[in-house]
């Protein structure tokens, strides 16, 4: 299934260290491997520290790679490259943050703020032409053309949010990376921005790397999910796969601790925790590998052995329920 | 059944807010009887006022906020009529305690975790240092830090996030307190950490004996904590009961809209339900119900005449004017309907959330 698809971007053996001055530095990113295709959703899943937005911005440009590639539409985009292809990936590739109010320019009123990459990259013929794109940007994500002269602190949270995907669209991206976008929302105001990314998704043929923390949010809006843990990813599936058959301790331990809105079944849930140190380490190194298409796990063989038999008895379990 | 015993009472409660030349009515007349022992939810969205209507009890209101109508009683006093710390003291912090949603800013960065608990200890119980540093670790202990002698020494930021988090309950329950209000204590954790959170004040509330007051407005966690649930919007309650009333019997326009637009209950490839528009400004004199705008079931008399409670069960309230009897039937949301069978499918073996123990 996945052989006819684009891969988009291509992480490949990425390392991220960061140097604490004189001590050993700090692995941030392990030896990260994915491939994210055109017009799909990837979400990175993980708790804070386990490295899923230094990910995010080393494909943004941000943070340097300590080893490996990053390729997007085939073309490096990671150490060094030329000029162009700097101007190129900043264009298309673009973020949206966790927390709108501080993404914001709370001194520029919305139209600066939407046009902003337009004035960086000229991306307009004559002032007609860019309050035309501004004015689409908004009408695309649910603002009006007269919330122009508004400036940030008069928006709701969830309306600074659509004006922060508003400055991602106009620039026509290709592949958006959203960082914990709802994260700082209210809970009625999260289901308008997943249900608005969603529809942004499908109008523009766009891609997302979706970064967050919350299982329940991405299963809603992911074509497939990693989870990474202590800057190693260990797991990664499709969405439903993932769901019905997580294999690793840790995707388990995090899908237990989504709290479901009922109280019969949540009152008595037992979580589980899962601690690294625990782990049976004996056997060689386990590596990130492939046990159905398109569901790799972080094992050795030894665990790949028990992940197989659980995973067949599982299948078994739900031939028999059919 | 026995009667339950009443621990706190707080009737017709409204709070006012002095901004500029303006009042904000934060609180516009909340009744709310606490149970000796309960878990009581308080559900809502930003603004409703859940952290206001609560800060009443422990009469910390900012300094511009004042409680204009109503009272709150405990233990035979009225705790609207307190004014000076002095008042407060043995009741603030000792008799009823509060966790706040950010460890870094309820922790002086500047000072060890240990004095910080044997602070509280030795202010409250009037001990020696050396038997309040006795306390201080085994409460420690208690919340579940390991090694807690060695790290009784360390600063705040050697702590991890969940780490303050639990310190800040070890100084909540160095005094023993009959009431602890948790005020979003994990709305700043990872999931996971949340998790464990969510446990460690389920034990010690068996232990400690507590009555515990949880605002949140997270769904998932009121179903795991609560035993009996209050759904606030634009500072009034608007829906009370046991928590499986308000999760399978929901009765409110708005208890229905906030549990379908829960993540967990989306179907893929198709949109999530949601409240259209923004809460009310509580600057403004409301007219009618406050959720009306926004209420795809509203009357016409919503719009006109505030809604009373009318009553669904000994326990279960709601103040919506759809449950007169006058009033149109009008069944809830299809992605609510039989949640306890939908939920059980997706927990069950082969379901989504499935999880072997």
């Amino acid at each position: 299934m996945s052989n006819n698809k684009e891969v988009l971007l291509s992480v490949r053996g990425v390392d991220i260290s960061f140097d604490k001055g004189g001590k050993k530095p700090f692995r941030a990113v392990k030896n990260a491997n994915f491939d994210i295709y055109r017009g799909e959703t990837f979400s990175l899943v993980g708790e804070s520290g386990s490295g899923k937005t230094t990910i995010g911005r080393a494909i943004m440009r941000i943070n340097e790679l300590s080893k490996g590639e990053i390729y997007f539409k085939g073309k490096k985009i990671s150490g060094k490259i030329s000029k162009e292809d700097d101007r190129e990936v900043i264009r298309s590739i673009q973020m949206i943050f966790q927390d709108p109010a501080a993404s914001l320019n709370e001194r520029a009123n919305i139209e600066y703020c939407v046009s902003e990459g337009l004035y960086n990259f000229h991306l307009y013929k004559d002032e007609k032409d860019r309050i035309a794109k501004v004015d689409k940007a908004l009408e695309d994500v649910g603002l009006l053309p007269e919330h122009k002269s508004r400036y940030p602190h008069e928006f709701s949270g969830g309306q600074r949010q659509r004006v922060g995907i508003a400055r991602a669209m106009i620039m026509e991206p290709e592949l958006i990376v959203a960082d914990e976008p709802i994260s700082a929302l209210d809970v009625s105001i999260r289901a308008q921005v997943l249900n608005l990314m969603n529809k942004l998704k499908e109008e523009k043929g766009l891609t997302y790397l979706f970064i967050a923390h919350d299982l329940s949010v991405v299963r809603f809006i992911s074509d497939r999910i990693a989870v990474i843990h202590l800057g190693r990813i260990v797991e990664i599936a499709e969405t439903e796969e993932l769901f019905k058959h997580p294999l690793h301790p840790y995707t388990i331990s995090l899908l237990s601790a989504v709290p479901m809105p009922d109280p019969q079944i949540e009152k008595p849930k037992k979580h589980v925790v899962y601690d690294e140190s625990k782990r049976d380490h004996s056997g060689e190194k386990p590596i990130l590998q492939e046990i159905r298409p398109g569901h790799l796990v972080f094992a050795n063989d030894r665990e790949m052995k028990e992940y197989e038999a659980k995973l067949q008895e599982m299948e078994k379990l739900e031939a028999s329920d059919k | 059944m026995a009667e339950k015993k009443i621990i706190l009472s707080a009737k017709d409660i409204e709070v006012k807010f002095r901004v500029r030349d303006n009042y904000l009515n934060a609180i516009r007349g909340v009744s709310l009887d606490l149970y000796d022992g309960e878990t009581f939810a308080i559900v809502g969205e930003s603004g409703s006022g859940k952290s206001v209507f609560t800060k009443t009890f422990t009469g910390m209101l900012e300094s511009n906020g004042q409680v204009t109508n109503g009272s709150v009683m405990y233990n035979g006093k009225d705790l609207t009529k307190l004014t000076t710390d002095k008042d407060w003291e043995g009741i603030r912090g000792a008799k009823i305690a509060t966790i706040f949603q950010d460890p870094m800013t309820s922790l002086n960065p500047i000072r060890t975790i240990g004095s910080q608990i044997t602070e509280v200890i030795v202010k409250h119980q009037k001990v020696s240092g050396e038997e309040a540093k006795k306390q201080a670790i085994d409460i420690m202990n208690r919340v579940g830090i390991i090694d807690a002698a060695k790290r009784f020494d360390e600063y705040p930021f050697q702590y991890s996030g969940g780490m303050r988090q639990r310190i800040v309950i070890a100084i909540a329950l160095s005094c023993h307190p009959e009431i602890l209000i948790c005020d979003e204590p994990t709305t700043a954790l990872d999931v996971t950490i949340q998790a464990q959170i969510i446990d460690l004040i389920k034990e010690l509330q068996k232990e400690f004996k507590f009555t515990t007051v949880y605002i949140t407005h997270d769904l998932g966690v009121v179903a795991n904590v609560a035993d009996r649930v209050g759904v606030m919007y634009g500072g009034q309650i608007v829906e009370i009961g046991n928590v499986e009333e308000i999760f399978y019997e929901p009765a409110h326009p708005y208890t229905w809209a906030l549990l379908s637009s829960l993540p967990q209950l989306g179907v893929k490839g198709q949109d999530l339900s949601y409240i259209a528009g923004t809460p009310p400004s509580l600057y403004n004199v409301i007219k009618g119900d406050a959720f009306a705008p926004r209420n795809k079931y509203a009357l016409k008399i919503d719009f006109e005449q505030e809604p009373p409670f009318f009553k669904i069960t000994d326990t279960h309230y709601a103040k919506t004017w759809l449950l007169d009897p006058r009033a149109p039937k009008i069944e809830k949301p299809e992605a609510i309907r039989n949640l306890h069978e939908k939920i059980a499918a997706m927990t069950s073996k082969g379901g989504a959330y499935y999880v072997e123990q």
